[in-house]
């Protein structure tokens, strides 16, 4: 089936199975890699991606679902000249990542969170980054950065 | 160069933001799963539902014409083309016999010994064909009784001809007669009884590997998630394939964690890499995460007693440990050292026990392979020995922090009965700084606070030490080891004087890219931009051990300064050249040479031109070009220590228990880059707290059906489980490696698990809860609490 989607601003056209998964459509038909697979439960956020607005699970959602969908990934967040995003920013100065693996949806999930509550507490940013599982950082750092980067887009 | 000069370098001791940074924020990274080769395949392995059962037959046939597969193979396919999986390290029996080392088959031949044992791949054009086609292969089991607790491995069933009564080795420590003496003349004995429950690494990224073969250059390349990429090829080619190592290529690219799970040579590898020449295709396989459950190797599992006997001050005469271990179904790569090795040898601690004597005994059980996982034995014997210590000194009617000190280690070098020599340490002064840190002083007052809200607060101590960077060598040889402990480092210094380090050390999260760069701009005077790192692809890097035991700063850090130091003698004399004076008037500081006693001067950068544009050059006496390499094999483990103290807070309504406060002081010797050694001791912590409060792998006792097979049955820690860590350092540099360094990456998880333990059971005392074992769930917590009322 044709999937209308606008992933990063660009519009495009995917013909895939029905039962294809977005974040398939994301690393396996676009080659957009920087979305990642880390369960087949829909725990650990890896895979999160901005839909419309709202922070989602890609794994846990048909493509066919997201149809018409805006979908912002990892790739899509920087400036065209390659300046990070103000919550790129705050993980790398915050060192809120080492393997980087869950970076990804750490990030759009934070993103997320900072435009519903952009003066979260450090236990709400907690609170809300429970569907995101890093296995490296003891999460303290991240929150740090959440902080810093709510800081930051506030001031944009 | 000293470690003391090291250490007052530009750079060192700096937060120089990570330079891998950027390419992990935007997507850029390049994880295996993210590569695809040209035609790629891909494979997907049959793994066995029972626990253990006979393979009566395999039928492959239906599943063979199935669309888009490529080729099926089963064991015996594999029979005769190549050796099963090698275990890196002998362990021997206390009368010499050698340990019980049974086959690994890559494809399981004859039976099936946990579930998820592998006995077929299913080779097809796409990932969803391989899937359809691998469940239409069908095979027909007589399923056995499984046995899955170590206890009960003398009495079950027998996994391995070659293993009688499941035992794989009994390991003796020590002198059981001087022990035996100390007990005889001790004022108080006090005894434990614990269990370390068995956890699933679960690094974020799963295991993946892409095997390809080119028929032109008959070169094998392997893309796969791993910690030692040189280990992996070496194992493979010389212990299972047989293949010459120069035609064989191990790329580990960007690794999502590893915590010692991607160490080792799995099945998958050697499979794909064979199969990519037999089918002429590049074959992927991406593990799931249920079937990461299931094949990783797990960590811990051993159920223990011990027993100290003091003197009537609550000095330590003596101690005895008896441990069982259960090894799995299979020996991983270095599963035998974990239990033995890596244990026993740190049972003194930070303390003046004079005599230990520890026996282990290790076994085969129908439950996925034991193997390292971040800390692996030390903080199984840190778990056992500081729970006993805190339970020495409440039957001695002494506080956790007074047993210790009576008996911490104060001179070094130290010399313990169980093999090892502490080279230096600081562990009163890490105890005295973690009391003030924690606020020690007003914890009774956080004590009402919690009892005015009819919660019970505790307080635990834990006092750790480990031994990283195991070595050297030639003694770990004779200790059983069946590789060398070395590591490898290259220094390329190009012509405009920009560097590119080549490292046998891989980083799969601990920043080497930046903080080894910090060590090469602070020793030649560049920027560190102007330094790159590259690391995990055998076909760049010379040689190398890889990354695990806290290693690679102390050890590759070290191979690095090794390089550095003959790239510096090239290079003085290259400037003595330039500057026409002796080489021995040469000095080099900040990037520039200097003559002593004048104002001549050249810089680094102007070296670095003249080696590769040698128009004005000794070459009578000098080779151009400026790129040096050097092995480094450590005289001595390292041994970071540091003491922790944890609060936790319990509603005995209901169990819940939570830490409020958790503060770490850890002495690593010197610091390169404190904001990724504080990162280190974060994510350890949460390991290490996560086992004590929430992560249990579960087995059925009868079935050995995996219980906790996903994160929807396995807690794992989140973000919410935890307050704000205090994070503290202590610095006596290591005295026998040039930067003084000792290692970061697993003290949080080693040191943690007893301070919460020893927390809850402070907090539990007054309702008469002497025994405790992980985790920490609140049904375990509320049981403890009724069966003490009981």
């Amino acid at each position: 089936m044709q999937v209308h989607l606008k992933v990063n601003e660009r519009a495009l056209t995917v013909d895939v199975p029905p039962h294809t998964l977005l974040v398939q459509v994301l690393r396996e038909h676009l080659h957009m890699t920087g979305t990642h697979v880390g369960c087949d439960t829909a725990q650990c956020g890896a895979c999160t991606v901005i839909k419309d607005g709202h922070a989602v699970k890609s794994c846990n959602i048909l493509a066919a679902q997201a149809d018409g969908a805006e979908i912002t990934t990892i790739e899509g967040l920087a400036a065209p000249d390659g300046t990070m995003h103000p919550m790129q920013a705050a993980f790398k100065d915050c060192h809120g990542l080492q393997c980087g693996f869950c970076t990804p949806g750490m990030v759009l999930s934070a993103i997320d969170l900072c435009k519903k509550h952009p003066n979260a507490s450090a236990e709400e940013v907690r609170t809300h980054l429970e569907g995101n599982l890093c296995r490296c950082t003891g999460y303290q750092n991240i929150v740090k950065a959440v902080q810093q980067g709510a800081a930051a887009m506030a001031s944009a | 160069m000293g470690a003391s000069d090291f250490s007052n370098l530009p750079h060192i001791g700096e937060s120089v933001r990570r330079k891998e940074d950027y390419r992990f924020l935007t997507g850029a990274g390049q994880y295996t799963d993210d590569i695809t080769m040209q035609a790629q395949s891909y494979a997907v392995f049959v793994r066995s539902p029972h626990a253990h059962a006979i393979i009566k037959s395999i039928d492959i046939s239906a599943a063979s014409a199935m669309p888009g597969v490529v080729r099926i193979f089963i064991g015996k396919d594999l029979e005769g083309k190549m050796g099963g999986l090698p275990c890196g390290w002998l362990i021997n029996n206390p009368d010499g016999t050698p340990m019980n080392e049974p086959p690994h088959p890559v494809l399981a031949l004859g039976k099936v010994r946990h579930v998820g044992d592998q006995l077929a791949m299913v080779i097809a054009d796409t990932l969803e064909q391989a899937k359809n086609a691998a469940e239409a292969v069908q095979v027909d089991y007589d399923v056995l009784p499984a046995v899955v607790d170590v206890r009960d491995a003398a009495t079950g069933p027998q996994l391995h001809d070659a293993a009688p009564n499941n035992k794989c080795y009994k390991w003796v420590l020590g002198d059981k007669g001087n022990v035996d003496a100390a007990f005889a003349n001790a004022h108080h004995v006090t005894k434990l009884d614990l269990i370390n429950n068995r956890l699933v690494p679960n690094a974020m990224e799963p295991r993946v590997a892409i095997g390809n073969y080119s028929r032109a250059t008959e070169e094998y390349v392997l893309y796969v998630s791993n910690q030692n990429p040189h280990v992996e090829r070496l194992l493979m080619t010389a212990f299972v394939l047989g293949l010459p190592e120069h035609k064989v290529r191990v790329i580990a690219p960007d690794v999502g964690g590893g915590f010692g799970s991607k160490i080792y040579l799995y099945a998958e590898d050697v499979a794909l890499t064979w199969a990519a020449k037999e089918v002429n295709r590049s074959i992927k396989w991406t593990c799931e995460r249920s079937e990461s459950f299931l094949t990783d190797a797990h960590g811990r599992d051993h159920v223990s007693h011990a027993e100290m006997a003091m003197d009537k001050d609550g000095k330590f005469l003596g101690m005895r440990v008896h441990t069982h271990a259960n090894l799995g179904a299979y020996l991983s790569t270095f599963s035998t050292a974990v239990p033995t090795i890596l244990y026993a040898t740190l049972l003194a601690g930070q303390y003046t026990c004079p005599q230990i004597y520890v026996e282990v005994d290790s076994w085969f059980t129908n439950t996925a392979p034991v193997d390292a996982y971040r800390g692996a034995g030390r903080p199984e014997a840190t778990y056992l020995l500081e729970r006993l210590v805190s339970r020495c000194g409440w039957e001695m009617g002494l506080s956790q922090d007074e047993i210790r000190k009576r008996n911490f280690i104060n001179s070094w070098p130290y010399q313990t009965p169980v093999a090892l020599q502490y080279d230096t340490g600081d562990y009163l002064g890490c105890m005295v700084k973690a009391q003030d840190m924690a606020d020690v002083a007003g914890f009774p007052g956080r004590k009402a606070a919690s009892a005015a809200k009819g919660l019970l607060r505790g307080i635990g101590y834990s006092s750790y030490i480990e031994a990283c960077g195991i070595a050297p060598s030639n003694i770990a040889g004779a200790l059983g080891a069946r590789a060398g402990l070395f590591e490898c480092g290259e220094i390329r210094v190009h012509p405009t004087g920009s560097v590119t380090v080549f490292t046998g050390s891989h980083s799969h999260g601990q920043g080497h890219e930046t903080t080894f760069a910090q060590v090469v701009a602070a020793r030649l005077g560049v920027a560190v931009d102007a330094v790159d790192v590259v690391h995990g692809d055998t076909g760049r890097v010379p040689f190398g051990m890889g990354t695990y035991g806290s290693r690679s700063i102390s050890v590759g850090g070290a191979a690095i300064m090794k390089a550095l130091d003959k790239i510096e003698t090239k290079a003085k004399k290259i400037a003595a050249h330039l500057m026409e004076s002796s080489d021995a008037d040469v000095e080099f500081a900040n990037g520039e040479f200097t003559v002593k006693g004048t104002d001549k001067k050249v810089t680094f950068g102007q070296v670095a031109l003249t080696a590769y544009v040698p128009h004005n050059y000794p070459l009578d006496k000098l080779e151009p070009g400026l790129n040096e390499t050097a092995f480094y094999d450590p005289t001595n483990f390292t041994f970071p220590a540091g003491t922790y103290i944890c609060e936790v807070e319990i509603d005995p309504a209901t169990g819940v228990t939570r830490v409020e406060k958790f503060t770490a002081v850890d002495d690593f010797g010197t610091i390169i880059n404190p904001m990724i050694v504080e990162g280190q001791v974060h994510g350890g912590l949460v390991q290490g707290i996560g086992q004590a409060l929430m992560e249990n792998c579960v087995y059925d006792r009868e079935t050995g059906q995996l219980l906790t097979g996903s994160f929807m049955d396995y807690a794992m820690p989140r973000a919410d489980d935890f307050p704000e860590f205090k994070i503290g350092n202590i610095c006596t540099p290591c005295t026998h490696n040039p930067l003084g360094t000792k290692g970061c990456g697993e003290a949080g998880a080693i040191g943690s698990p007893p301070a919460v333990i020893n927390a809850v059971l402070d907090a539990l005392h007054g309702l008469g809860v002497k025994e405790f074992d992980m985790p920490a769930t609140p049904h375990r917590v509320w049981e403890a609490i009724q069966a003490a009322k009981a």
